[in-house]
């Protein structure tokens, strides 16, 4: 855990949320402001959160988190769909529906299983207190399995998956 | 001990060679061993399809390899439940159907020309082979013990629990869907120890499989979510277990539904809706994870309480509400049974109609299992002092199991593969240290002595059994077990479980055997002497039978889906002849087949099944058929003199009895079964005629007459033929008229 310090700290700064671009510049440097007080409100938790987030995550990582809030968006469209507009073709909003959560899960994995040691180097702001303990097992973990493997189990997933949901559409 | 020679084999990196092909044949043998302890009834009698679900899914395996798999999918099967019929291919679990069709079509293509019956008859031998291979691998996860993996299967591969359903000839669900779950097991465990996708996709694969084959999927669809639940809740929450469930979950989900018969319940029925809850609490405990990574401990707990407490909130109302609203199903009746055992008879007698949704007598278990049953416990005790995460999984499964095995005779089945394994846990572990012929090395009992001064708590003393004596009573007393278990089992198998029930065979009074074989004999003559579309009444426990062999429409079978129309036949057969005639003939029953005992004791009859057929018909028409009026005034169920009216002029009485005292001196008939002497007088019937009496008596067949051409009823045209007397009072009121259209 090398000392890592933005030259000035964001820790109070409420602004709107960084967009994920000087993160993805500067991967490396970290914003671990620990100086959060004990009684901080809910919102400026959060704000602290994406901070936090969008300075220490890794590129790759990020491009996969991109792509879970995108399913997250058309998960959530389509139950919205169903909602309104009624389920009619209740085969195909199913299949529509699951096919975003089951790819939203995968992908979840992929994201586990390959940032625990991709950003093992020690970017990762967590290693502090009893949270050390729960890093360290994970990362334990996920030395089993190589990215390559992760990967391939990925598209073994999909695969699976989405001939699922062709299969279920009708 | 050993000579020189065995131990070049037997170590170094030859010896793991050696001991891996001596692992191979020990399996294949144990394999082998399962399937020809499963042979008894084939050879004792011939290659034949047993009891009653066997038949139909042969009847439907049949079907899928003459007219191909798409129209089995799409099978609308007209000869039975007649009028209705059944849309036979969106209401099965093809699963055993498909795979037995794939095997044949697999040997075709080595041109291997193989008769379709014959693999049905030895599906269920063949995959408990597998399943002791499952066995082997599941349990191989649980221990290091090199043993553990092997007795498991060995334990599998006979015990008569497992038996019971996987003789040949027993072509039903469990024949596959057992070794499906222990292999789903097996992937399961492999899964959360691995923390990798394809696992938990393999584990859904199966799942699937699993849920086209047997409608116990169910246990399967609980545990696991059940397995994570513990697991989460003992704070055992790591990235493997969020990877293989959620990978599980989504995939199995969507596999799941594309069984047409399960088609929306995995998202409708409550059944399913803790494997929901529980992929929705990981998704959340998962993000909880995350964010704590980024946050220090006090803000954290802060944004817990409020995020646990808001979810919490809103999936209960959420819960309550689609309940409500009826958008979730609420619990299947099965279900419900079993947490209330009472609950079936009271609510749903076609249930508890079914003697294997009996609770469990007590000695089954041991009957069943044998030694294996006192060594689970053990087992399980061990599994809690490693407690990893595949072993909480053991210890759930075994107490889970356990009480369902208690509450219905027929989830035994569910309990013996982790009886196997917890109890092959705990013999390995006696044998490992039993075993093994070493005394302690002088260096570690100095050592264990010289460091008396330090702490007493830190002491490392030797610990173990060195004497011989010890150890070969315990060895020999193991060993006398085992060779015990083997016996048992075999006794077992060839005694109680390996007769097909269609062909019945007793012990005449010189020892030999005596086969009797009246229900292919009826079913024969039906197939020979009928119209192609007779339709033919009976109970329902013989639908697929009469479909299966005589290959005649009936109107209700085993599959027991339509609740109404099997109370209109118990209706038909409770009732006097003059209501149930029109029955008859508003269901074109041609013939109507009775089970009857009475002659060779055979208990098994229809005339013992008959209370269910009075309360189940009794449970749609309360006030016509009453369970009351079948029994005495002093409360017994009687068929003798002292018989109440309606239990005399019922159509099953009637039909039991019919022509019976004839074959006796008069006064002198007797009812082997129920043991009780018969009325002088045999029972009149009028709207039907004897069509046909087995050797034995067991199945007797009855054509229903047709409107008399003269337009009398039926008691009048009976009486006129027998030379009595008309009264006047009917000539003068003119014929009855039988409304049937």
């Amino acid at each position: 855990m090398a000392p890592k310090r933005h030259a000035a700290s964001t820790t109070s700064a409420a602004s709107s949320t960084p967009t994920p671009t000087p993160a993805l510049t500067t991967p490396k440097l970290s914003s671990g402001p620990t100086t959060l007080k004990t009684n901080a409100s809910a919102a400026e938790i959060a704000t602290h959160v994406w901070q936090q987030y969008a300075s220490t995550t890794p590129q790759r990582t990020l491009l996969l988190d991109a792509f879970m809030a995108f399913l997250v968006l058309v998960g959530g469209l389509q139950f919205v769909y169903c909602v309104v507009a009624g389920n009619y073709p209740f085969n195909a909003f199913l299949s529509g529906f699951s096919a975003a959560v089951g790819q939203f899960v995968l992908t979840a994995s992929l994201r586990m299983q390959t940032s625990d040691s991709g950003t093992g180097s020690g970017s990762k702001p967590s290693s502090k207190g009893k949270n050390a303990r729960f890093v360290d097992e994970s990362e334990e973990q996920g030395t089993g399995i190589s990215h390559e493997r992760a990967f391939a189990d990925y598209i073994f997933g999909s695969l699976i998956l989405h001939f699922f949901c062709v299969n279920f559409i009708n | 001990m050993a000579p020189s020679s065995l131990d070049v084999v037997l170590k170094g990196s030859s010896g793991r060679n050696t001991r891996g092909l001596l692992r191979v044949i020990i399996l294949c043998t144990i394999a082998a061993a399962a399937v020809s302890s499963r042979l008894f009834s084939v050879i004792r009698f011939e290659s034949i399809i047993h009891e009653f679900d066997p038949w139909f899914n042969f009847r439907a395996t049949k079907y899928l390899i003459e007219n191909g798999f798409y129209s089995f999918w799409d099978w609308f099967d007209d000869r039975t439940w007649h009028p209705l019929g059944r849309v036979t291919g969106g209401t099965l679990y093809p699963g055993l159907m498909v795979t037995s069709g794939v095997i044949y079509h697999i040997l075709r293509l080595l041109t291997i020309p193989v008769d379709i019956r014959n693999i049905c008859v030895m599906l269920a031998p063949g995959f408990s082979g597998l399943t002791a291979l499952a066995m082997y691998l599941l349990t191989s996860e649980m221990s290091d013990s090199p043993s553990a993996g092997l007795l498991a299967a060995a334990f599998m591969g006979i015990t008569p629990g497992y038996i019971s359903r996987s003789v040949a000839g027993s072509y039903d669900n469990e024949a596959i869907a057992i070794f499906l779950l222990v292999f789903t097991f097996y992937l399961w465990i492999k899964a959360v120890k691995n923390g990798s996708i394809m696992w938990g996709a393999l584990t859904a694969l199966f799942y699937g499989y699993m849920v086209s084959a047997w409608g116990g999927y169910v246990f399967i669809t609980n545990l696991i979510p059940l397995h994570v639940f513990v697991l989460l809740c003992m704070g055992r929450y790591s990235t493997r277990v969020y990877i293989s469930y959620t990978t599980w979950y989504a995939l199995g989900t969507l596999g799941s539904m594309q069984i047409p018969f399960v088609g929306f319940l995995p998202i409708r029925n409550s059944d399913h809706m803790s494997a929901l809850g529980v992929f929705g609490l990981i998704q959340l405990v998962a993000f909880a994870e995350f964010i704590r990574g980024y946050l220090p401990g006090k803000q954290f707990q802060k944004l817990l309480t409020s995020m646990v407490l808001l979810t919490f909130g809103l999936g209960f109302g959420g819960l309550v509400l689609l309940s409500i609203s009826g958008v979730i199903a609420p619990w299947s009746g099965r279900f419900y049974s079993l947490w209330d055992t009472g609950y079936a008879k009271i609510h749903i007698p076609i249930i508890a109609s079914v003697s294997e949704h009996q609770p469990t007598a007590w000695p089954a278990f041991f009957f069943d299992l044998n030694f294996l049953i006192w060594l689970f416990p053990a087992g399980v005790f061990m599994c809690f002092q490693k407690l990893k995460d595949e072993h909480v999984f053991v210890v759930i499964y075994s107490v889970l199991a356990s009480y369902f095995a208690g509450v219905m005779v027929r989830l035994m089945l569910t309990l013996t593969p982790i009886v196997c394994v917890a109890a092959a846990l705990a013999l390995s572990c006696i044998l490992d240290n039993f075993l093994v012929a070493s005394t302690p090395s002088t260096e570690t009992k100095a050592k264990a002595t010289t460091d008396d001064k330090s702490l007493r708590s830190t002491r490392n003393p030797v610990v173990g059994i060195y004497s011989w004596f010890s150890k070969s009573v315990v060895v020999a007393s193991v060993t006398l077990y085992l060779l015990l278990f083997v016996a048992h089992c075999t006794w077992v198998t060839s005694n109680a479980y390996s007769s097909p029930s269609v062909v019945l065979a007793s012990k005449l009074p010189d020892g030999s055997q005596f086969i009797i074989d009246d229900y292919r004999e009826a079913y024969y003559w039906l197939r020979q002497n009928t119209p192609d579309n007779a339709k033919i009444m009976s109970w329902w426990d013989y639908g697929y039978q009469i479909g299966g062999m005589a290959d005649r429409p009936t109107l209700v079978d085993n599959n027991t889906w339509n609740n109404t129309h099997i109370a209109t036949v118990g209706k038909a057969m409770s009732s006097r002849e003059e209501v149930s005639y029109p029955i008859l003939r508003q269901h074109d029953v041609d013939y109507v087949l009775v089970v009857f005992g009475g002659l060779l004791g055979y208990s098994g009859d229809d005339l013992n099944k008959f209370l269910w057929m009075v309360r189940i018909a009794e449970g749609i028409w309360p006030d016509e058929v009453k369970e009351r009026d079948y029994f005495t005034a002093r409360g017994e169920y009687r068929v003798d003199e002292e018989a109440t009216p309606a239990m005399k002029n019922s159509l099953m009485y009637k039909m039991s009895y019919h022509n019976f005292q004839s074959l006796f001196p008069a006064g002198q008939a007797m009812d082997r079964v129920r043991n009780t002497k018969l009325p002088k007088e045999s029972p009149q019937l009028n709207t039907l005629e004897e069509a046909f009496t087995s050797e034995n008596w067991i199945v007797r067949l009855y054509k229903v007459k047709d409107l008399d051409n003269l337009g009398r009823d039926h008691s009048n045209a009976v009486a006129f033929d027998k030379g009595l007397k008309r009264k006047r009072a009917t000539k003068h009121k003119g014929p009855r008229v039988l409304r049937t259209e």
